[in-house]
């Protein structure tokens, strides 16, 4: 029960992108067709749940019994790039239709503002490792879902007759305030 | 980047011309979450801006040094060093600040903005060009940060710096401070920057085909006359 309010609460109530502004910058460059942005949205959420992992083992285990908090931010950045690049590496040896449907975008994310903050929210918040890694998935899947409608509102939008000087990132912006508003109709749930 | 620019156009075009969130929309995750109000938006834009310079000006006298290969990462290193500097002292110094904007500053580190005037420029100009990019920079952001928290604290909360500007008859727009009401500022903040860029340049165009038409025109009637 206690994990599913958290899957709950950060793939819908508080949206990574819609609510708590982390990862606007993939959010409004790769939401132009549905394809890209679910093999966006797919490789964030797997990215996230190594994250959820790795940070929780370097926090918990590593920085907070050593007392070297202070160095939480060049360690998890360090820590979750070059891991990043091993998974990376990995991939393409192990399977080139996966490295096709996620390869591309892994490099892109690893210092993205939605991994650090996540990995940041988690150590603020003393999850245990299960509750981190449901909290990763969910994360994933709420900023899945939010790039996908965001696309195929775009996909649309290609049609319409825009005005010239809202076209591109402003329109994007004012359709992503209409669809923040329809998320906070999920406030009242937990 | 031309090497014969002037050292003033350095700071100037940091400002408009290449201002980071109206024209290269970078660093948009901060510029939306903490602009609740001019003093969040003024701290956030001032950590970064001394993030930005001291980068800048580390990684712009050791870019002989660093080799290309690991530029990115060497570069991160720099910019995640300043970031907890700049942290550790604002939980320090200003600890309410510091819990109003959150996960934001540690943030910094991977504001694109930084990352992206490290690689486009501290990297391959001296030390003083870098330092007068950055300073312009980091103002461009501020500019954009403190409009951004002006309007939305003035209209939704009925303040500026937390004085009362409008009337208490004034029902506040509860909307524009939340998530939303941030996407839709911004939006139509920068709609009417490229509406009001498009009209100046139609009117520059026109003033410009004027000109055109009037001196050829006089060299038509001397040409006649010869």
């Amino acid at each position: 029960m206690d994990l599913l309010i958290i899957f709950i609460s950060a793939a819908i109530v508080n949206n990574f992108v819609l609510s708590l502004f982390l990862g606007i910058c993939p959010f409004i460059g790769v939401s132009n067709k549905t394809s890209s942005a679910l093999s966006m949205g797919m490789a964030t959420t797997f990215v996230m749940v190594l994250t959820a992992i790795v940070s929780w083992l370097l926090y918990f285990l590593l920085l907070v019994p050593f007392k070297l908090e202070f160095l939480q931010i060049p360690s998890f950045i360090l820590v979750i790039a070059s891991l990043v690049q091993f998974v990376e590496m990995v991939i393409k040896k192990v399977s080139q239709p996966i490295y096709r449907a996620l390869g591309i975008f892994l490099p892109l994310i690893t210092t993205n503002c939605a991994i650090l903050g996540f990995a940041l929210l988690l150590s603020m918040r003393e999850y245990t490792l299960i509750q981190s890694i449901i909290f990763g998935l969910g994360a994933g899947v709420g900023f899945t879902v939010a790039l996908l409608i965001m696309s195929g509102i775009r996909e649309e939008l290609e049609l319409t007759d825009v005005p010239k000087a809202f076209r591109g990132a402003p329109i994007t912006l004012i359709i992503a305030g209409l669809l923040a508003l329809a998320f906070m109709g999920f406030a009242g749930m937990i | 980047m031309k090497k014969n620019k002037t050292l003033s156009y350095e700071f100037i075009k940091g400002l408009w011309e290449i201002n980071p969130i109206f024209k290269q929309v970078l660093g948009m995750c901060p510029t939306l979450a903490v602009t609740v109000s001019v003093m969040n938006g003024l701290a956030m834009a001032l950590a970064t801006t001394f993030v930005l310079v001291f980068s800048s000006l580390l990684i712009s006298s050791f870019r002989k040094l660093i080799p290309n290969q690991v530029r990115i990462a060497a570069f991160i290193v720099v910019i995640a060093t300043f970031v907890t500097i700049a942290d550790l002292v604002m939980k320090a110094k200003f600890p309410e600040l510091s819990k109003a904007l959150g996960p934001f500053v540690p943030l910094i580190v991977v504001n694109c903005l930084i990352l992206g005037r490290q690689e486009v420029f501290a990297s391959k100009n001296n030390p003083l060009r870098s330092l007068l990019d950055a300073l312009g920079n980091g103002a461009g952001f501020l500019i954009a940060l403190v409009i951004m928290g002006g309007i939305r604290e003035i209209i939704g909360s009925r303040t500026l710096m937390g004085y009362s500007v409008l009337p208490n008859s004034f029902e506040p727009w509860l909307i524009i401070i939340l998530p939303a009401g941030a996407f839709l500022t911004l939006g139509l903040l920068m709609g009417f920057a490229n509406l009001y860029v498009e009209r100046k340049k139609r009117i520059e165009l026109e003033a410009g085909i004027a000109k055109y038409k009037a001196a050829k025109n006089t060299l038509d009637i001397k040409l006649g006359e010869k």
